[in-house]
């Protein structure tokens, strides 16, 4: 073999297919190649993954259990549904395995000031408990329409010593949160660490995000095994920017035996600006620093979003998420408002499990599935957060 | 109709002019069909008159994220009076064909994609556009855009910023034609009273490996004339000025006339502050 051949172009990292890659300014270039370089070289650190894996259990409350959800089984009548319960995590849901992680990374990389974006406020809640325990300075952007909704998390992030800034660009949501904390990191990418809170935005973020996420994988794949003796039928998650079903879905990814779905946000219909659900009805762009599915219109501006859920509420995705479904290993589907409320109310009265209203939509689409299936299947559902706080949201809908 | 069968290299011809006459070249930004077509024509022409060596139009998009208020709020008002790409690229057909001066779009990358890129650049270079800046696109991930830049003699033309490496620095030089596009501070868009710390020393190290292959235009928070004059000083080739004057338009939205005048007078203030070459 020749040893100096010209070199052959490589698959640059961060690309999943023609999926991902770093579509930002020139200005973000070194620092996101800092980050990577850093989180190349912390998370083989065995001294970094052992005090990651302590805060995971000690301060998140990590392994969450695998739970055979018995009254909703009976109920629908198939398949046995098991409960990933990443609500009970600290703050709620599945966010504190990224914020932890990063948080960690940051602090090695001597950045003290944390800036994130945050929908529904769950990862803006996990930053804000993140950076207390290590020690970081926490500021948040957050659209106003969300803080309207979401008041509560707003609340929390200030207790927990957060700073929260409205932002009041474009749509006032995720996507105009995430635009604006790109900027912030613009100007001060010397001393500010971006604390992204999904699989989505340049690489380093899908893959970075997903490898905290994938804990959640990698337990339910060996607590289904002990609890079945075999591996389920099928997983299922809700897929906003998509970190908590790229979670689940990692560890499944090679038993090729089982289906993975991811639920998008169906919203009121799925008409253009009623739902956010690039997948299933967008179209390949770039948006926030990678190529994906994007919702947008016939000349590629940016569509608005609905959804009852505001950690859905976004009209790009994880590029990982755009690979697995054209390369046909997870399908993707809607599930509307409606059917997620409903989901709500079914989990919450024979369970006693307040689902969040992201989490609902999943739990939505498992029973469909699980009625076609046989009852020595099982089906896993990720129960990525707790409903507490949709509760205004959703009283006001059931007085309806 | 502009010729398509070779690179006219309007720009390059028109910083080698400029350099012999001792100027810097002052790059004039509006947001495309900001506030409306009619006006939007009217300030270009404007911005021409006073004296812009060339002419940058933005295609407007809903997430510009290197963008500040300014022209954030340019782009919104220009995306709702229902401006889109290629009524854009119609609007720098009737200035390309009135006017001489070199014309440059700057698009993020999603509307040129949603287009097709091939399909964008062959109807841009028939509506007189002669280089492309695409701010969320680094050489990287360019390939594509610059391969098919070249056969519709388009010149691609890069950014590079205060902390870019000097091994990138090298690569975007390299690459970059027309002229390189230095983003003057760590930051987005918008008008400063100042300017920043990094800039003169940003033109400095550019200039110095550039080595005189490519010219050198520095943008971002160059606001005032002053700002232009002592980056040209530094050896900058030009001066990129468009929040300065998107705000210009923002303030005066409902008296057009006056919107042009104080175009026109700004634009030949910035441009005689380019006049200031040592030597």
């Amino acid at each position: 073999m020749k040893k100096h051949a010209e070199p052959k172009p490589r698959p640059r990292p961060g690309k999943f297919g023609k999926y991902g890659g770093q579509y930002v300014p020139e200005t973000l270039m070194e620092p996101l190649r800092a980050l990577e370089e850093a989180y190349n070289r912390f998370s083989h650190d065995p001294s970094f993954k052992k005090e990651l894996a302590s805060w995971l259990d000690g301060f998140a409350g990590r392994p969450t259990p695998l739970y055979l959800a018995l009254n909703l089984t009976r109920h629908v009548g198939g398949a046995r549904i098991y409960l990933k319960r990443e609500d009970l995590l600290h703050g709620g849901a599945h966010k504190i395995n990224n914020t932890l992680g990063q948080a960690l990374l940051a602090k090695k990389m001597g950045k003290r000031r944390i800036i994130a974006e945050t929908g529904a406020g769950q990862h803006g809640v996990a930053t804000a408990m993140a950076c207390a325990a290590l020690g970081l300075h926490a500021e948040v952007y957050m659209g106003s329409e969300d803080m309207d909704r979401q008041r509560l998390n707003v609340y929390r992030m200030r207790m927990l010593g957060a700073k929260v800034h409205p932002v009041e660009s474009g749509s006032k949501t995720l996507k105009d949160a995430i635009s604006e904390a790109l900027r912030d990191w613009v100007t001060n990418v010397q001393d500010t660490y971006y604390l992204l809170g999904s699989v989505v935005g340049p690489h380093p973020y899908p893959t970075m995000v997903r490898d905290f996420q994938s804990v959640i994988g990698k337990e339910a794949r060996t607590q289904i095994l002990r609890e079945e003796g075999k591996l389920p039928k099928k997983v299922v998650a809700c897929v906003g920017g998509g970190s908590n079903s790229i979670g689940i879905f990692h560890s499944f990814l090679h038993d090729l035996e089982v289906d993975l779905y991811g639920v998008e946000a169906g919203g009121e219909s799925l008409s253009p600006g009623q739902n956010a659900a690039p997948l299933v009805v967008g179209r390949e762009g770039v948006l926030h620093g990678m190529m994906t599915y994007v919702l947008q219109d016939d000349v590629g501006q940016v569509q608005t979003t609905r959804s009852i859920s505001a950690g859905l509420d976004y009209p790009g995705v994880g590029p990982e998420h755009a690979f697995l479904m054209t390369a046909g290993r997870a399908k993707y589907v809607t599930v509307s408002d409606q059917e997620a409320l409903e989901a709500f109310k079914t989990l919450s009265e024979l369970e006693g499990i307040m689902p969040a209203l992201e989490s609902a939509h999943a739990a939505s689409f498992a029973m469909k599935l699980a009625k076609n299936l046989g009852r020595k299947d099982s089906i896993i559902v990720n129960l990525s957060g707790r409903g507490d706080k949709d509760v205004e949201i959703i009283a006001k809908h059931l007085a309806q | 109709m502009p010729n398509t069968s070779h690179n006219d290299d309007r720009i390059g011809a028109k910083f080698r002019e400029l350099q012999k006459k001792g100027e810097g070249a002052l790059v004039a930004y509006l947001t495309g069909g900001d506030p409306d077509p009619k006006a939007f024509l009217a300030n270009s022409t404007a911005l021409i008159e006073g004296g812009a060596d060339i002419v940058e139009i933005g295609i407007p998009f809903s997430d510009p994220i290197a963008d500040g208020p300014v022209i954030q709020a340019s782009s919104m008002r220009s995306l709702s009076n229902g401006a889109t790409p290629l009524g854009i690229l119609g609007m720098i057909r009737e200035l390309s064909s009135q006017f001489s001066v070199p014309f440059v779009i700057l698009s993020y990358y999603n509307p040129i994609l949603a287009m097709g890129l091939d399909n964008f650049l062959k109807k841009a270079r028939e509506s007189g556009v002669d280089g492309i800046v695409v701010p969320d696109l680094p050489v990287e991930e360019s390939d594509d855009i610059r391969n098919l830049a070249l056969k519709h003699n388009i010149d691609i033309i890069y950014l590079a910023a205060p902390n870019t490496s000097r091994t990138r620095l090298r690569t975007v030089l390299d690459k970059s034609k027309g002229f390189l596009y230095l983003v003057s501070l760590y930051g987005v868009t918008g008008p400063r009273d100042t300017l920043s710390p990094q800039a003169l020393e940003a033109v400095k190290t550019v200039k110095s490996l550039a080595k005189g292959k490519i010219p050198v235009s520095a943008g971002f928070g160059i606001s005032h004339p002053e700002h232009v004059s002592a980056v040209i000083q530094s050896g900058a080739d030009g001066a990129i000025v468009g929040s300065a004057l998107a705000r210009i338009v923002g303030n005066h939205l409902d008296d057009p006339n006056e919107t042009e005048t104080q175009l026109k007078k700004t634009v030949q203030s910035l441009k005689s502050a380019t006049r200031l070459r040592p030597g």
